[in-house]
């Protein structure tokens, strides 16, 4: 009786399938773009590709919606009216590139300094710094600097690699798995499909996040931390375990700075002792006496003390057993029950020596020892900007990893492990070099890892050498450079005054500053003669963000379908534990508007300019576009951008001469390429030879870099010592107090607050399914989250009378905005949050003016500032890490009053003329 | 034809695991995406770059939170909502037209877009919310399981299962047979407790929920025993115990 | 449920003019010559007026003709079928009266059967929705009978009759009232049981919403969730039970059969039928909204 339609379910989705990577974020999974009549039709995650295994995320999946967005910029715009006006007419390229080159020129023969350029999400940084210092200006970074450099320098000062996307848990073997801050990260889908294999396995994950949302609802327990604090707890776990003895010794004498000896007395005091050869030793446990730290057979002695001086392991277990560790006299601070931390202490210990693993897989270290199994402690952990964007970050990611390094989980099976080319020494880094000279390149790379301070960027005066000031006493291990500094410091002539600043897909009118409001004035303000204070900004930006409207040349760029992009070992590379991997973007699409790929566009620049790798000896362009750099670029002998198919016959791997068909190559194979690291050298990177002789025969080393892992690190104590009057290079005075506390050479807390009054926390996360300010001209992300809300705990909640429909008008010491509230239980009882850049500008990205983004939509920046208020002594400290420089965005306090209901949020900014017309309607699939 | 089935030879439907999903919205979009192309007509978006954009979406994801009776914390869980292909599905019979129809063969509620004159009925009698209706086509759409991934000869084998599932990226969809006891989703479900909405309702809902493991329950009964008391004995005595020289 | 104008005017206007075909149809009142022309056209003119109004809410009007097939399991089908057969059986009927043609009247009553079903059915579509507890009662199919039987008799001008049936309305629209307000709660469906999280969550506890799926509001939120303020619906409910119960009940045995005192009947009990029927569908609940939060 029943006849139902007969279907015919079996239809081609496309006529051809091309294989890129993705690029809604910096996760950067591989994609198999569907492609109907020549236009995307369909896209989905590739199976093959490493990082993402074939899952795409809310915004991947969406990718279709961002290269058919009508917020497309669609040709080169030279400012005509007032900047912010938008007032701008459209130019050729030839038009465009022969002004930037009329402004850049004259500033590369006289002062090179006086160009900025820095880059925001940019994916190409080996590129783009490469094309800075052959430009010779000092002022080239990155976004790191605002984002989470802390997290990097904290790992890479003490481990050699670090949390963020360096490396990633043993999500195989792992059998607990503590989260700290983090509500999605750049390694986006590689956590998600880790979570889903712990879930699967019913392993156990403890979330230590203010806030329970995401990967910390699906925790099993959760533990809602005041913010600020995570150091605090971590170091009571590290006081629990040396408690109870519960420490891996073997791990810490073999493989760590724990048994070397710090000087106890004298003008090297707290330096680590060096015999004549000015090597670091150790205290050898079968002979009581000195020898070599990387001898083979030497058994280190933790315990020893050798003419009065005590090892590293005893400092620290001096330090860590006061009884202000201990959970009871932690617990009111953290917001955490004492038994709770208590508790997890004895679940990592217990899991991590209890039930430690072991492969069966010989290897041999550095010193030549062998092992017949590796040993796994599989404990794990992952932490991001929850630690990281506090001004006591960089101490609180050290010692995260000295709670790993004691428990023996870093670089074992079941812990944290490392992803190529990391580990990677601190000493292995470069230095930053910063010298401008007036037609030349710089010497060598703008951002290094300073290990002394006579390698901070300063002037011979004493005077910072960048414009960010990075490297300087302000922040010595400014790792990243400080881009939110760029503009206010830029305005204030503080250093000096620079003549063009150069912005690269950074929405620094907006989201990514500290607070929007106060650049957006610098950037139009001007001096008593009428000029600008900063006279030209050249922006290259593929949509019409709230940037645009202040710059006065627009380079727009292709979506990323439309170029060529390269993920380069030299940068950031997909690399997994067990493969270093890089990958490339190509056009799978023509563009159908008057842009180009900034990238070709740079180099085009570059070669105008005169710039010497640009150009050939008869001065014409040495590379036809990005793609012509990408194969044949060589950066040291042998080594260029792709490790992938090199030679000439694309038979070597890591080394090699350029290969004309490389990226053919390449998407051949989807995209992407992965040397895979050998079994013997799977675990124990740093110091087993397997891998270490594979690392330099796939380049990512020119010789074996073995190390110990600086639970103690001496280039911070060189620091510290210089702020206790020791030495040449002095700090400023205002400074000392600081950098002696922020520079110590073991980790510990210090609370990132002023005691002002304002005693509710405020923090942002970044949704799943929005990528910073971009996702909302995604006509499908878009009606998943067109709004935002102020999420307050019950207690305040209640305390003010809120009801739902209410308004909230949060203060801080430095702004007020008036936005919806909303209640959540599941969120610590001093803390408010919101969605990170749901706000937008009115007359952005191609939305209606009155689309929710901009009438209730809202941003907590307008509540931070760069710097701190006035503290009494006349000096507005920096509101970031006193170590690195990192904005701390979520050392925000503010105070709450129920404003009722409104009709929309403020403050709300003046709509910004249209760079492109408004959307109607979407494209659809054909 | 709007009766249902007595009896189906599979019962194709998704386990879906409460205590896994993120509520990251990747299934959402992947959906939106594979549909906007695939079986029927696109799914429309109205108003998308203004003030109120709205579209059809065959997959929502949900995010709620309970408050506990007791002291211990709130939790948050996130809640994806799609089609159920309810054995006793109440869309298809009230169906005027015949375009609603659960299929013999696997179970699969789908819509016959051709025959479907809008009128909404079947929306109203879902209790789960699963039909939106296309503003632009005046068709009603729903999850069709994506019976034109499943079973798409031009796919891969391995892709051959719902564009939510290929891309949820933690694993917390599953698709699969429930009338075969060995399968995955049955086992699955068998294993963590999958259990039915709203069954009072009579819908008999073929996809399971999982639900989320219990939470903040850690067991505080053994804390780590200190090695000894370092109050009493010193710094000296911890270290000689600790490094095994007493 | 959202009270879409399209179909308020559909079953308030269709169920009048059935009511009144169906009086026709057995002959009440027995008409000839334009009076029948003008009592007929009225009826017809509303039934099919009504369900002409019901296309409006259709995504695909043009394709109505399947809406006959399935009569086997809908009721929409049905009501397609029963009315279409209603209009068709009394048409012989209706050119009988007008015309005087004497005709025997047996279609007549089969035509009057037919459109008691129509209504019956029409009443089914929404009583049979166990997704909207309040409709899903007897008062349903007896408000919409009794819409029907007091609509069609005052224009009839059956006066007994109309006062009988709208003094029943009044009391099943206070049972309706009364009963429909306890539905949803009666079904114990809460987001606890929607979701199960109430019974098998991970901490035992209240559930409620914390982010909405989209922020930006879809079909389901503009058709399933309509929220009615208590004020207005006191208002509404006075105006249907006074409009199209008790006014007419007290009115019908007094006025004299002019057509001024139908019309102003007939309009007054128009109004009432309107204020009830919009507040059956705002009032109604659709267990979706539990999803939201919002019931
Ligand atoms: N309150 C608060 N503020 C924050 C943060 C926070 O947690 N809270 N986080 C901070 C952090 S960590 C970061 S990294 C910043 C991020 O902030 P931004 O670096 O400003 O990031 P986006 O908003 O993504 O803006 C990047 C710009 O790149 C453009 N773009 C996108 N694709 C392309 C392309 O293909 N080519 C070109 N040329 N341009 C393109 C976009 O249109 C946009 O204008 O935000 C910071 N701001
Ligand atoms: N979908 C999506 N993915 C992204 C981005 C995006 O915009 N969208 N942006 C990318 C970028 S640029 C970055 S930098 C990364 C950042 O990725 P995440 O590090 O995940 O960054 P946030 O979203 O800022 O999350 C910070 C988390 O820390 C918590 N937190 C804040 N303060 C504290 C604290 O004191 N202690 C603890 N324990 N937790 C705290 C917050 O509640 C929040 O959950 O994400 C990248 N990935
Ligand atoms: S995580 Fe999402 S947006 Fe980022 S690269 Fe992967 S699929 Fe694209
Ligand atoms: S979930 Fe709703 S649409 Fe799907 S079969 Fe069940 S009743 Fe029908
Ligand atoms: S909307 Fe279409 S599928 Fe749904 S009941 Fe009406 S005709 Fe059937
Ligand atoms: S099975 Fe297909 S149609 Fe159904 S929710 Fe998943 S992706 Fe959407
Ligand atoms: S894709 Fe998976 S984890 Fe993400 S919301 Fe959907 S079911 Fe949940
Ligand atoms: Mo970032």
């Amino acid at each position: 009786m029943n006849t139902q339609p007969r279907l015919a379910p079996s239809h081609p989705i496309g006529d051809e399938v091309r294989r890129t990577t993705c690029y809604m974020c910096a996760c950067r999974c591989g994609i198999n773009v569907h492609m109907k009549s020549g236009e995307v039709a369909y896209i989905e995650g590739n199976r093959d590709h490493p990082i993402n295994k074939g899952v795409l995320c809310a915004k991947g999946a969406s990718g279709i919606m961002q290269i058919n967005a009508p917020s497309r910029l669609r040709a080169p715009l030279r400012r005509i009216g007032p900047r912010g006006s938008g007032a701008f007419e459209e130019i050729s390229w030839d038009e465009a590139l022969a002004l930037a080159v009329s402004w850049l020129k004259p500033l590369r023969e006289t002062a090179p300094e006086k160009l900025a350029f820095f880059t925001g999400r940019d994916q190409s940084q080996s590129f783009t710094g490469w094309w800075a210092q052959a430009f010779g200006t000092p002022n080239y970074a990155a976004h790191g600097g605002f984002c989470s450099v802390n997290m990097a320098a904290g790992g890479i000062y003490t481990i050699g690699g670090a949390f963020w996307e360096f490396g990633q848990p043993d999500w195989d073997r792992t059998k607990l798995f503590i989260l700290f801050g983090v509500a999605e990260d750049h390694d986006s889908n590689p956590i998600k499909i880790g979570l889903g294999k712990l879930k699967a396995r019913g392993v156990r994950v403890v979330g230590v996040n203010p806030i329970r949302t995401g990967y910390n609802a699906v925790a099993d327990d959760w533990l809602g931390i005041t913010p600020g604090t995570d150091g605090l707890l971590i170091l009571s776990l590290i006081h629990c375990l040396f408690q109870a003895g519960k420490i891996d010794l073997d791990y810490l004498a073999q493989f760590t700075n724990a048994p070397l000896l710090i000087v106890e007395d004298g003008p090297e005091a707290g330096m680590i002792m060096k015999n004549a050869e000015s090597q670091p030793f150790v205290i050898d446990r079968t002979t009581g006496q000195p020898a070599p730290w990387d001898a083979k057979g030497v058994q280190p002695d933790l315990g020893a003390v050798y003419n009065g001086n005590r090892t590293v392991f005893q400092h620290m277990a001096q330090r860590y057993l006061a009884p202000e560790y201990a959970p009871e006299a932690v617990a009111g601070r953290c917001g955490i029950p004492a038994a709770r931390i208590r508790q997890l202490a004895a679940d990592l210990a217990r899991i991590a020596f209890d039930e430690a693993i072991e492969i069966d897989q010989p290897w041999t270290d550095f010193r030549g020892n062998s092992h017949e199994k590796m040993i796994g402690r599989p404990v794990s952990f992952h932490a991001m900007r929850g630690i990281s964007a506090h001004s006591n970050g960089f101490q609180t990611a050290r010692a995260l990893h000295v709670l790993q390094i004691i428990l023996g989980s870093i670089e074992t099976p079941g812990g944290y492990r490392l992803k190529p080319p990391y580990p990677k020494p601190v000493d292995a880094h470069p230095t930053p070099h910063f010298t401008a000279a007036a037609g030349k390149p710089l010497a060598g790379p703008h951002l290094g890892y300073v290990r002394h301070p006579e390698q901070l960027a300063l002037k011979p005066d004493g005077s910072p050498a960048r414009i960010d000031k990075a490297f300087t006493w302000d922040a010595p291990f400014s790792a990243h450079g400080l881009m939110h500094m760029l503009i206010p410091n830029a305005h204030a002539g503080d250093p000096y005054r620079i003549d063009t600043l150069f912005l690269y897909m950074a929405n620094m009118a907006w989201n990514s500053s500290m607070n929007s409001g106060e650049v957006i004035k610098m950037l139009t303000d001007q001096g008593a003669d009428g000029e600008y204070i900063i006279p030209r900004i050249i922006y290259s930006d593929a949509y019409a963000s709230e940037m645009v409207a202040y710059a006065d040349l627009i380079l727009p760029d292709t979506t990323y379908m439309e170029r060529h992009d390269c993920i380069s070992l030299l940068d950031r590379p997909i690399s997994e534990p067990d493969a270093a991997g890089d990958s490339i973007r190509w056009p799978v699409v023509e563009p159908d508007r008057d842009v180009r790929p900034f990238q070709s566009v740079l180099l085009d620049l570059g070669a105008r300019l005169g710039l010497p790798p640009m150009v050939r000896e008869d001065g014409a362009p040495k590379f036809k576009d990005y793609a012509d750099y990408i194969q044949n670029h060589i950066r040291r002998p042998g080594v260029g951008p792709l490790i992938g198919w090199r030679g000439a016959d694309g038979a070597q791997t890591g080394r090699g001469d350029a290969n004309p068909n490389q990226l053919d190559r390449y998407i051949e194979n989807g995209g992407f390429f992965q040397a895979h690291v050998p079994a013997a050298g799977a675990f124990y990177k740093p110091w087993n030879m397997a891998y270490q002789d594979w690392a330099v025969q796939t380049s990512l080393f020119e010789s074996p870099q073995p190390y110990l892992f600086s639970i103690y690190s001496e280039p911070m104590r060189r620091f510290q010592a210089a702020a206790e009057g020791i030495g040449p290079h002095q700090p400023p005075e205002h400074l000392r107090e600081t950098l002696k506390r922020a520079m110590d050479p073991l980790p510990l807390w210090y609370s990132p607050y002023q005691e002002n009054g304002y005693t509710i926390h405020a923090l942002t996360q970044r949704p799943m399914d929005m990528y910073h300010s971009w996702g909302s001209q995604n006509a499908w992300l878009r009606q998943i989250r067109g709004r935002n809300f102020l999420y307050i705990p019950t207690k305040i909640w209640r305390e003010h009378g809120f009801k739902d429909g209410d308004f909230a008008r949060v203060t801080s010491p430095t702004g007020e905005i008036v936005v919806p509230a909303a209640h959540m239980a599941a969120l610590n009882e001093n803390t408010v949050w919101t969605w990170n850049a749901i706000g937008k500008r009115k007359g952005a990205w191609a939305l209606d003016e009155d689309a929710p983004e901009s009438t209730t939509g809202f941003l907590l920046n307008h509540l931070i500032s760069e710097l701190l208020p006035d503290m009494g002594d006349g000096i507005r400290r920096s509101n970031s890490d006193p170590v690195t420089g990192q904005a701390a965005w979520f050392d925000l306090r503010v105070k709450i009053e129920n404003a009722g209901p409104q009709l929309a949020s403020s403050p709300a900014f003046a709509a910004i003329p249209r760079a492109v017309p408004q959307g109607k309607t979407r494209k659809a699939p054909q | 034809m709007t009766s249902l089935p007595t009896h189906t030879e599979k019962r194709l439907g998704l386990a879906i695991d409460l205590d896994t999903c993120v509520g990251c919205q990747a299934c959402v979009t992947a959906c939106k995406g594979w549909n906007d192309q695939g079986y029927g007509a696109p799914l429309s978006d109205q108003d998308p770059y203004g003030a109120a954009p709205s579209g059809a979406f065959l997959n929502r994801v949900h995010s709620y939170e309970i408050t506990a009776a007791d002291q211990s914390a709130a939790v948050i869980v996130n809640f994806p909502r799609s089609c159920l292909h309810c054995e006793d599905a109440p869309c298809v019979p009230v169906c005027p037209t015949g375009a609603s129809y659960k299929r013999v063969e696997d179970g699969i509620v789908l819509v016959n877009e051709d025959s479907c004159i809008g009128c909404g009925l079947c929306a109203w009698a879902c209790p789960y919310g699963a039909r939106e209706m296309d503003a632009d086509m005046g068709v009603m759409k729903k999850c069709t399981l994506c019976v034109d991934r499943i079973y798409n000869d031009h796919l891969p084998e391995e892709d051959r299962v719902p564009a939510c599932v290929r891309t949820c990226p933690t694993g917390a969809r599953h698709f699969g047979d429930f009338a075969d006891p060995e399968s995955t989703v049955s086992k699955l479900s068998a294993a963590r407790g999958g259990y039915d909405l709203m069954p009072d309702l009579g819908t008999r809902p073929t996809n399971k929920y999982l639900p989320p493991r219990r939470k903040d329950a850690p067991d505080l009964s053994a804390p780590l025993a200190p090695l000894l008391d370092i109050q009493a004995t010193g710094f000296a005595g911890w270290l000689d115990k600790v490094l095994g020289k007493i | 449920m959202h009270p879409a104008p399209s179909v308020i005017i559909f079953t308030v206007f269709s169920g009048m003019g059935f009511g009144l075909l169906a009086f026709l149809g057995v002959g009440l009142p027995a008409t000839s010559g334009w009076a029948a022309f003008f009592l007929w056209g009225l009826g017809y003119g509303l039934a099919v007026g009504g369900l002409l109004a019901s296309t409006f809410h259709l995504g695909n009007p043009q394709r109505f003709l399947r809406a006959f097939t399935q009569w086997r399991s809908s009721w929409l089908s049905r009501e397609a079928i029963a009315s279409v057969g209603c209009l068709l059986a009394l048409a012989p009927v209706a050119l009988s009266d007008w015309l005087q043609l004497g005709w025997p009247r047996g279609l007549g009553l089969i035509g009057a059967a037919l459109a008691v079903l129509t209504i019956f059915c029409t009443s089914m579509i929404y009583a049979q929705l166990k997704t909207i507890p309040r409709w899903n009662h007897w008062t349903t199919p007896a408000l919409f009978m009794l819409f029907a039987g007091a609509g069609g008799a005052i224009l009839a001008g059956q006066n007994g009759a109309g006062a009988v049936f709208s003094a029943l309305l009044v009391a099943v629209l206070l049972t309706a009232f009364r009963i429909g307000d306890g539905a949803f709660a009666a079904r114990a469906q809460t987001l606890g049981t929607a979701t199960g999280l109430g019974i098998i969550g991970p901490v035992q506890g209240a559930v409620r919403v914390f982010e909405q799926p989209h922020t930006s509001p879809n079909y389901l939120m503009r058709e399933m969730i309509y929220l009615v303020a208590r004020k207005h619906v006191e208002k509404l409910r006075a105006l249907a039970l006074i409009g199209a119960g008790i006014g007419p009940a007290l009115l019908l045995p007094l006025t004299p059969p002019t057509m001024m005192g139908f019309a102003v009947i007939a309009l007054l009990h128009l109004i009432g039928a309107f204020a009830a029927r919009w507040l059956f569908f705002a009032q109604a609940e659709h267990v979706v909204g539990l999803y939201y939060g919002q019931r």
